[in-house]
């Protein structure tokens, strides 16, 4: 079977994040760029499910040149090949634009299984996948811990708020995996090595056949109206426990009127 | 005034119940036009529904009832609210729960209506005839404000955000809407297993979160801040790490990944304070941290800090808290 993986380079959640001041999109300037760990976990499943049903896995992301660092760390995963969506007419775009390009590139491969992240750490919006199976004609299971494959469906467990749940669905499907599915593999040496020669296929709005009309941060479906930064929180009062710690802290919420 | 728009808000119910979420999403909705529920669920959930929805400010109810629906993954509810906006005319908005299941339906329905989204809001407001959402990012660090320029506003909204009630109504009209749901885009349940409720305030809402991590040490350790908690009347939360060493279950983690609390107290027990905890707590009123290491990253967000062995401070804490109780 072959499967599509979706990867999203994003600031690294271990630096501190930033918004530009003024029209409020990511800095991305600010901090490194990294795969997020939860594309990195989608990866990991399609290679088990390739290993053990045969086929190829295509990672896809959508994002600036230096995404393609996010596209070679999934090569050296074990991917087998890359689609980098890129152009400058793309900038500031929302999810229901980055849905419609991500869509584009998706529908030619024609996949048995499309993977995702089940909510990114900068857009956070958790509704890729769902966009994407509303684009694509195909049902979406969400936050999976754990796939297998039957003939021509999947069987999935999902865990949400709440709960969780057994659920089935006919391929060709959308998956976002939760982060408690498991740990990604590290690329090895051989597999950075052979990440190098790996294709990558770079498709521009033009080639997806996108109307340029509706591209970009001036056409986005949402508009920033204002933003603002919330002053840093400053350490209190720091003490050593003497054998006594647990009693300060007594005294300093009936302090606070806290107990 | 009849010509104010209607606020269609997705209806979240288990067992003839309302949700919290759902009355605190009827409250948005009063606060920028006339509140609608939509109800997706078996035959007879509407009614059994609609006085408590009429509590809670529901002017309308659209009851979109089928059986089986509650084994169809989602799908009834998005052509629910998609029938309910074309049955509404031109709502200003569309709200959902900012749950994992509320982002997927809003999603689908983002697409269907050709409409912008915004996701996550902890605010929603009218202003100069738009409808604006405030949105907490990078864990509380910006606070931005977005309106939806194309279609209707399809929102959803983080619990425990929004404060207040809506005016109770009496005797909403209630509107049937003939929906049907495509099973090849349909995931089907064939098991759920739901999660224990414990005794415990809910995480997200809770006014006292005591979170443990990784030095707490094992799972039976644990019962060292579960006996903090319950001094306090508090929730118990833990970390990432704490979650994967299996010393707590998964639904407890607090931080970017897991539950964003901002609790009026927050209090971390051997938890280091990495910047993806720190994004799901610090804007909590106040912050007890005790960690053994005096260079941990917690104590920079923590009111009070004390730098020692939780398995001294914890306990001792509870009891004087106990004491001053009785
Ligand atoms: C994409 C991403 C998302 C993440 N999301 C989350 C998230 O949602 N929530 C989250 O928590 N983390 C998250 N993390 C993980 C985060 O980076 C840290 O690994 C994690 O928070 C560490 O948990 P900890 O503080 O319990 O463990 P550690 O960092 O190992 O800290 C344990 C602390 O306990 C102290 N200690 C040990 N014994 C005692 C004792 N007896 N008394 C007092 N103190 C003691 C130690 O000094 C130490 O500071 C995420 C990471 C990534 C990359
Ligand atoms: N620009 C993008 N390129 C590739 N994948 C993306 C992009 N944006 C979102 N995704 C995928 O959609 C998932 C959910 O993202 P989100 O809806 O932003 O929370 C991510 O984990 C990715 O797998």
């Amino acid at each position: 079977m072959d499967i599509a993986v979706l990867v999203k380079q994003v600031p690294d959640t271990y630096s501190e994040r930033k918004l530009k001041e003024g029209d409020w999109t990511l800095d991305r300037e600010a901090a490194d760029a990294v795969i997020d760990e939860i594309d990195s976990k989608g990866v990991e499943l399609a290679l088990q499910l390739t290993d053990s049903h045969g086929g190829q896995v295509t990672v896809v992301t959508m994002g600036p040149a230096r995404a393609t660092e996010t596209l070679r760390k999934a090569l050296a995963m074990g991917a087998h090949k890359a689609v980098h969506i890129t152009d400058e007419a793309f900038a500031g775009s929302d999810a229901m634009q980055t849905s419609a390009a991500l869509a584009a590139a998706l529908r030619p491969l024609g996949v048995d299984l499309i993977i995702t992240g089940n909510e990114s750490t900068d857009g956070r919006t958790a509704s890729m996948p769902a966009m994407l199976a509303e684009r694509l004609g195909l049902p979406a299971v969400t936050s999976v811990v754990s796939v297998e494959i039957e003939g021509a469906s999947l069987r999935a467990e999902r865990v949400v708020e709440g709960g969780a749940a057994k659920v089935s669905a006919p391929l060709p499907a959308v998956i976002s995996v939760n982060e408690k599915i498991g740990e990604p593999r590290y690329p090895n040496f051989k597999g950075i090595m052979a990440a190098k020669s790996k294709p990558v296929s770079t498709l521009s709005a033009a080639d997806l056949g996108l109307d340029p009309a509706g591209l970009g941060l001036a056409n986005a479906y949402c508009q920033v109206v204002a933003g603002a930064e919330r002053p840093h929180k400053s350490a209190g009062e720091k003490i050593s426990d003497d054998g006594s710690g647990g009693n300060l802290v007594a005294q300093y919420l009936v302090a606070q009127r806290l107990i | 005034m009849s010509d104010i728009a209607e606020v269609i808000v997705l209806v979240e119910h288990a067992d003839g119940k309302l949700k919290k979420l759902t009355t605190e999403l009827l409250a948005a909705a009063a606060a920028i036009g006339s509140p609608s529920a939509v109800v997706v669920g078996e035959l007879g959930s509407a009614a059994a529904l609609s006085d408590q929805l009429a509590e809670a400010g529901a002017a309308k109810i659209y009851a979109a009832e089928s059986a089986g629906s509650a084994n169809q993954l989602l799908t009834p509810q998005v052509a629910a609210l998609a029938a309910a906006a074309a049955a509404a005319g031109s709502p200003a908005a569309i709200l959902l729960a900012a749950t994992f299941d509320g982002r997927e339906i809003a999603g689908r329905l983002a697409i269907r209506l050709d409409s912008g989204l915004l996701a996550d809001a902890v605010a929603i407001a009218e202003r100069d005839g738009r409808v604006v959402a405030t949105q907490s990012v990078f864990g509380g660090a910006y606070t931005t404000e977005y309106v939806v320029t194309h279609g209707i506003p399809v929102i959803s909204v983080r619990g425990n955000a929004i404060e207040g009630a809506a005016p109770a109504v009496s005797g909403p009209a209630v509107v049937a809407l003939q929906v049907s749901v495509d099973p090849a885009i349909t995931p089907t349940v064939t098991e759920w297993l739901p999660e224990a409720v414990g005794d415990r305030p809910e995480l997200g809402g809770a006014k006292v979160v005591v979170s443990g991590g990784r030095g707490v040490g094992s799972a039976d350790n644990f019962h060292v801040v579960e006996e903090l908690a319950d001094v306090l009347g508090g929730a118990v939360g833990a970390s990432r790490a704490a979650v994967d060493s299996g010393y707590y279950p998964h639904q407890f983690q607090v931080g970017q990944t897991g539950t964003t609390v901002s609790p009026q107290l927050y209090i971390a027990l051997g938890i280091s304070g990495a910047i993806q905890h720190r994004a799901g707590m610090q804007t909590s009123k106040t912050i007890i941290a005790v960690n053994k290491d005096a260079d941990a990253p917690i104590f920079e967000v923590a009111d009070f800090g004390v730098v020692g062995d939780l398995f001294a401070v914890a306990p001792q804490l509870a009891a004087a808290a106990k004491a001053r109780k009785n």
